[in-house]
């Protein structure tokens, strides 16, 4: 690349264009089948992501009370006589991998959705108080109805929406304001929360327990037939994401150079927010509330691939390798196995100051 | 000169007494709550008997259940709701003053939760059981995530904004209690000490705690009385206090350590209590006007007040169950900071 810039003389009046234009195709790459011009940075980046989660899915398949090599992980993958590896592989630990990859990957891309409507790196659903929202609703359901799957589901996502809704009505004042928006999501956080202690003090120990496990956000308790259905959701949604990433892109360009370009921003910005929280609710549903992968996951990606905008697919993959790593951590890491949702606190909780610090440095 | 100062000093004048009354009614009301607390429970008691045995004027009462109730059980609860409400509620007071940010709180900036991590690490790590022991802990975890929390959140050119500060203070508030939360499950024999401390509740906690922490606490009043007439210069910005005389530096140290000493007292003794130290400032500021010296002095009336209260009505709702005064705090106060945040003027103070 750089034998072309050093024979270009430095004084052409069309140097810094054409330098541009030649340092673009350089660095962008054509995907053979789709056609589209991908930057080199965010192939590379996707590619690395996509090489980590294989090896980490390997060794969480592998790691284990039976530990397994990676060569007989590989061969009880492949197997076809069904022997005990093999039980243990695809019957036992393999779900679990799928749920942490497929839902880390669905909250990171409602993060980056949450996070290019409101342009800010904070405004995730999991710090607006959609998550805990959650909680209330199927608490609420819990203790009136009993627990089943579907019914803790709608109640999950009836709660959640409901709490985001709260949440971007007390905060509208004239418009949206990032900031407040945050500020009105802890406090409503804090309310909700004491709304849960109280429902949970309410109800009879054995459904605060089961409650309070779900609260805490674990994807152990996951069956196929909870997640299956789940994918399905989850696979329906992300293909909606693509749909309109199209818009995703105009929006981020303002509402004003959107409406230039011909685009119908209201409808967009709804179809988007909906999308956005039926993929947290989806998610929520089955697991409970798993802070912080949606917060972090889409800023990390934008950090790798050094994109323009929040990159979709870049986001998922990081959402998936970090929920499978918090995962990894929560059942072999810690001395004892605790919920995959308090790992993703602190982790997520961290890096949020780190975010803080350095947006400081950079007003500097 | 003595034209221009003469109305301000008639306004002074005027207002001084009104001050006082309020202060008295403040008391007043405070007494009030204070007999309530005694008073309502899972156990109803006649304030008449509530009277008799606090004054030991009816000897023989003195063996009644009433009375073992009353001298055991809500007079040492009511006890620690008076000195947490005033410790949490002059600690918020000086931390507005010396952020001046408007939704500062021990609670929010993560203060009470770097009490609580500490007393985690004492009671799961080393096995301290006793209260005097943790008592330390719950000190120096404050004071380390008051420093953390102010210079993390005051880092760059423009200082610190009261929102990044709210949000530095709340995203340490969410580790250190998910590790509170994660060390709790893992272990849940180990903590079933720790898990009564860190409900939020006042319920059962005797004097054992309660003793130990009142020097401490009296400290940081009078720390907060003898740096108000600072802060009042800090008020109008750095640069305008240290021309007017006021030691800025000093001064701010000096209701750091208040801090830690107030909000990891009230920590100690009653676990991590939010939203009192937010509130109650305002209130007082909203009555006396900016003079920090009178902020103080109502917070220290009013902040056991609302404590007490809440107290109360956690014992009414649930009954014959209860829900723990932080839980009632809670739910009191976070109208108020989406109250506050939504203000014409969120920012300034």
């Amino acid at each position: 690349m750089s034998a072309p810039v050093s024979q270009r003389p430095a004084d052409a009046a069309g140097a810094p264009t054409a330098l541009a234009k030649a340092r673009r195709r350089a660095s962008s790459i054509r995907l053979p089948l789709v056609g589209a011009v991908v930057p080199r940075r965010q192939l590379l980046a996707v590619g690395g992501l996509a090489l980590a989660i294989l090896v980490l899915a390997v060794v969480a398949l592998g790691t284990g009370d039976y530990p397994l090599s990676v060569v007989e992980v590989v061969r009880a993958m492949f197997a076809t006589d069904g022997g005990f590896d093999t039980t243990i592989v695809l019957e036992w630990r393999l779900p679990r991998v799928l749920v942490a990859l497929v839902f880390g990957a669905a909250l990171a891309l409602s993060g980056a959705i949450f996070q290019s409507l409101t342009r800010n790196p904070l405004g995730s659903p999991d710090i607006i108080g959609f998550a805990t929202g959650s909680y209330t609703g199927a608490l609420l359901v819990i203790t009136v109805a009993g627990d089943s799957y579907f019914s803790t589901a709608g109640g999950a996502i009836a709660g959640g929406l409901l709490s985001a809704a709260a949440v971007y009505l007390l905060a509208y004042r004239r418009g949206i304001q990032g900031f407040r928006l945050i500020i009105v999501g802890i406090a409503v956080t804090a309310m909700l929360h004491a709304v849960n202690t109280w429902l949970l003090l309410r109800a009879q120990v054995e459904v605060a327990m089961a409650a309070s496990i779900w609260g805490a956000g674990s994807i152990s308790l996951v069956g196929w037939e909870q997640a299956l259905p789940a994918f399905a959701l989850i696979a329906a949604l992300a293909v909606a994401v693509v749909a309109l990433s199209g818009g995703l892109r105009q929006l981020e360009l303002g509402d004003d150079a959107a409406r230039a370009h011909g685009m119908r921003v209201e409808p967009a910005r709804l179809a988007l927010l909906v999308v956005g929280v039926a993929l947290i609710a989806v998610v929520t549903a089955s697991a409970g509330p798993i802070a912080f992968v949606a917060l972090a996951a889409p800023q990390i990606a934008l950090r790798l691939s050094k994109s323009a905008g929040l990159p979709l697919v870049a986001s998922a993959l990081t959402g998936a390798l970090l929920l499978l790593a918090a995962d990894f951590v929560a059942q072999h890491v810690l001395p004892a196995a605790v919920p995959v949702g308090m790992v993703t606190v602190v982790v997520g909780g961290l890096y949020l100051i780190g975010l803080l610090v350095g947006q400081a440095r950079k007003k500097l | 000169m003595a034209v221009q100062t003469s109305p301000s000093e008639r306004v002074r004048e005027r207002t001084a007494p009104t001050r006082l009354i309020g202060l008295v009614v403040s008391l007043v009301l405070l007494v009030a709550a204070a007999a309530a607390s005694i008073a309502v429970g899972s156990r109803d008691i006649p304030l008449d008997v509530v009277w008799q045995t606090l004054s030991g004027a009816g000897g023989g009462a003195a063996t009644s259940t009433d009375a073992v109730v009353v001298l055991d059980s809500r007079l040492p609860r009511t006890c620690i709701a008076i000195v947490a409400g005033l410790a949490l509620a002059v600690a918020g007071a000086l931390t507005q003053a010396v952020t001046r940010n408007p939704l500062a709180d021990p609670g929010i900036l993560g203060v009470t939760s770097g009490s609580a991590f500490a007393v985690a690490i004492a009671v799961g790590v080393l096995g301290i059981t006793t209260v005097q022991g943790y008592l330390w802990f719950a000190f120096g975890g404050a004071l380390v995530a008051t420093v953390v929390v102010y210079v993390i959140g005051s880092i760059g050119r423009e200082g610190s904004s009261p929102v990044r500060l709210t949000l530095t203070g709340v995203a340490l508030g969410a580790v250190l209690s998910g590790i509170v939360s994660a060390m709790l499950l893992a272990d849940p024999e180990g903590f079933a000490a720790m898990r009564a401390w860190e409900s939020g509740s006042l319920e059962g906690r005797g004097w054992a705690g309660f003793v130990p922490v009142l020097p401490f606490v009296a400290i940081g009043c009078v720390l907060a009385f003898v740096i108000s007439r600072s802060l009042n210069a800090i008020a109008l910005g750095d640069d305008l206090a240290a021309s007017l005389g006021a030691r800025v530096r000093l001064t701010r140290t000096l209701a750091i350590v208040a801090v830690s000493l107030l909000a990891g007292g009230a920590t100690a003794i009653a676990g991590p209590i939010a939203f009192v130290g937010l509130m109650i400032p305002h209130v007082a500021r909203w009555m006396v006007g900016p003079d920090q010296r009178w902020i103080v002095a109502y917070s220290l009336m009013l902040g056991p007040t609302l404590l007490l209260v809440a107290d109360v009505l956690g014992r009414v709702v649930l009954r014959p169950g209860e829900l723990p005064a932080g839980i009632v705090t809670a739910c009191i106060g976070a109208p108020v900071l989406i109250a506050l945040v939504r203000r014409q003027r969120a920012f300034g103070l």
